[in-house]
């Protein structure tokens, strides 16, 4: 249905356009959003582990995973609020590294990510692997501010950015499918900006 | 994708009836949805504009109006560098057809069954949401206390003003906690500085006892100290606040 007197808008050079998904505008600033108030976690607090349903695999600190292989990537954001940003650079630890610290092999096909403030999100386990994911601890070459869910938080660039959850603390294995937060409150399973699964009615 | 809203899709058509400046910067627009539009109060709409070549646009807007109420009222802040909010308020007129969907979000709502009391807290635009529980407690349950902590730059920025104070002079359990950050305060029970811990306890303390739910939209800087949200858990036997503070700076 084309909207009576709307012609131009902020539409994105051509050349762009291709790297915009379905509905996303291009934003230049860094919005932030959050579902509850920010927490502070200071890195002596800081941990994260990895479970196997409630059975704890491994469990490192800031030190011992800072001490981890770090890789960078530089990735197009896609936010559900409809906003993409472009070239965004990070730097931590990839979770194909975190598992070959662990000496494990992926137990089960999907993951919940976990977050000191409680929110937890859903992500099949295959996203996570392969280069695809990473636990973040640099943007721009400095710590993450705790707005934007420093001192760590989840990098699944390819999904909606909500499954890049925020003071993330662990990933637990799960054998099922477990909606996390959002996806409790009708937000997609899966969450493919190129799908534009926006909500849980999409298919 | 489908230009035309199909059966299926989430999309549908509604109509302008109604436009209402409340700010400089703040227009109300009504809408008359094509299909039912159950919803609850806190909930939000995304809606979608097509240019002739098939551009799309889309945004998220939050519902003013009660839940019960006939049309949908979207208070949209203009943003001059914005794409969808200057289309509404230069070009957007009673009897256009506008793409919306909807209603969305299962978390930052309020409905009767959760009672209260309720501390709401937003900034700015922050308050639409927060407008539509306010409205909904005011036609559905009185009995539930309700403190609105609101914070906008000046008198003239003050989204719903004239209802907010009529509501906040009926004395019925609703009160109003303004607070302008660029100007002195009007009312002797308002403020005239940023939202903070202080405050925040003071609005807590006008309820008549510690608030089962929590809101907060819109608030950058309000910072409550770490040892304040804690305590106040504490006090309503831990379940407080069941929906927790939220901020957020949205995107244009």
């Amino acid at each position: 249905m084309v909207t009576r007197g709307f012609f131009s808008g902020r539409r994105p050079p051509s050349d762009t356009d291709a790297r915009i998904p379905p509905g996303q505008y291009l934003e230049q600033g860094f919005p932030v959003l959050s579902a509850g108030p920010t927490p502070r976690v200071r890195t002596e607090d800081w941990s994260f582990t990895l479970k196997q349903g409630p059975k704890p695999l491994k469990k490192w600190n800031w030190a011992e995973f800072n001490a981890l292989p770090q890789s960078k990537m530089t990735r197009d954001i896609h936010c559900v609020t409809a906003w993409t940003k472009f070239n965004t650079p990070w730097q931590g630890v990839m979770i194909d590294d975190i598992l070959a610290d662990a000496g494990i092999e992926p137990p089960t096909a999907y993951t919940l990510a976990l977050s000191f403030d409680g929110y937890s999100t859903n992500v099949p386990t295959k996203d996570l692997v392969t280069g695809k994911a990473m636990v973040a601890l640099l943007y721009e070459g400095k710590p993450i501010t705790p707005d934007h869910g420093g001192p760590a938080r989840l990098l699944v660039p390819h999904l909606y950015f909500w499954k890049s959850a925020k003071w993330v603390n662990g990933l637990q294995f799960t054998e099922r499918n477990e909606p996390g937060f959002w996806e409790l409150r009708g937000y997609h399973m899966y969450g493919d900006p190129w799908r534009e699964q926006r909500y849980s009615s999409d298919p | 994708m489908s230009a035309e809203p199909s059966p299926q899709s989430p999309w549908q058509a509604a109509t302008i009836t109604r436009i209402e400046r409340r700010t400089p910067r703040v227009t109300s627009f009504w809408f008359r949805p094509s299909r039912p539009f159950a919803r609850l109060a806190g909930q939000h709409v995304d809606v979608r504009l097509t240019a002739p070549d098939g551009y799309q646009a889309r945004r998220s807007y939050s519902i003013a109006s009660a839940p019960d109420t006939g049309g949908v009222e979207l208070a949209i802040e203009r943003l001059d560098d914005g794409e969808v909010s200057p289309f509404f308020h230069d070009v957007a007129a009673v009897g256009d057809e506008i793409e919306l969907r909807g209603p969305l979000g299962g978390h930052f709502i309020w409905e009767e069954s959760d009672g209260g009391p309720i501390l709401l807290v937003g900034g700015g635009s922050g308050v639409v949401p927060l407008m539509a529980m306010v409205r909904h407690r005011t036609l559905r349950n009185k009995a539930v206390p309700v403190a609105l902590v609101f914070s906008a730059r000046v008198w003239d920025e003050v989204i719903f003003r004239d209802e907010l104070i009529g509501l906040d002079d009926r004395r019925d359990g609703f009160d109003l906690v303004l607070t302008l950050t660029r100007e002195p305060a009007r009312r002797p029970s308002d403020y005239s500085r940023r939202v903070d811990a202080r405050m925040m306890a003071q609005a807590i303390e006008r309820l008549p006892k510690a608030p089962r739910l929590a809101l907060c939209l819109r608030l950058e800087r309000l910072r409550l100290g770490r040892r304040r949200c804690p305590d106040r858990r504490r006090r309503s036997g831990g379940d407080y606040p069941h929906r927790a503070l939220w901020s957020l700076t949205e995107a244009r």
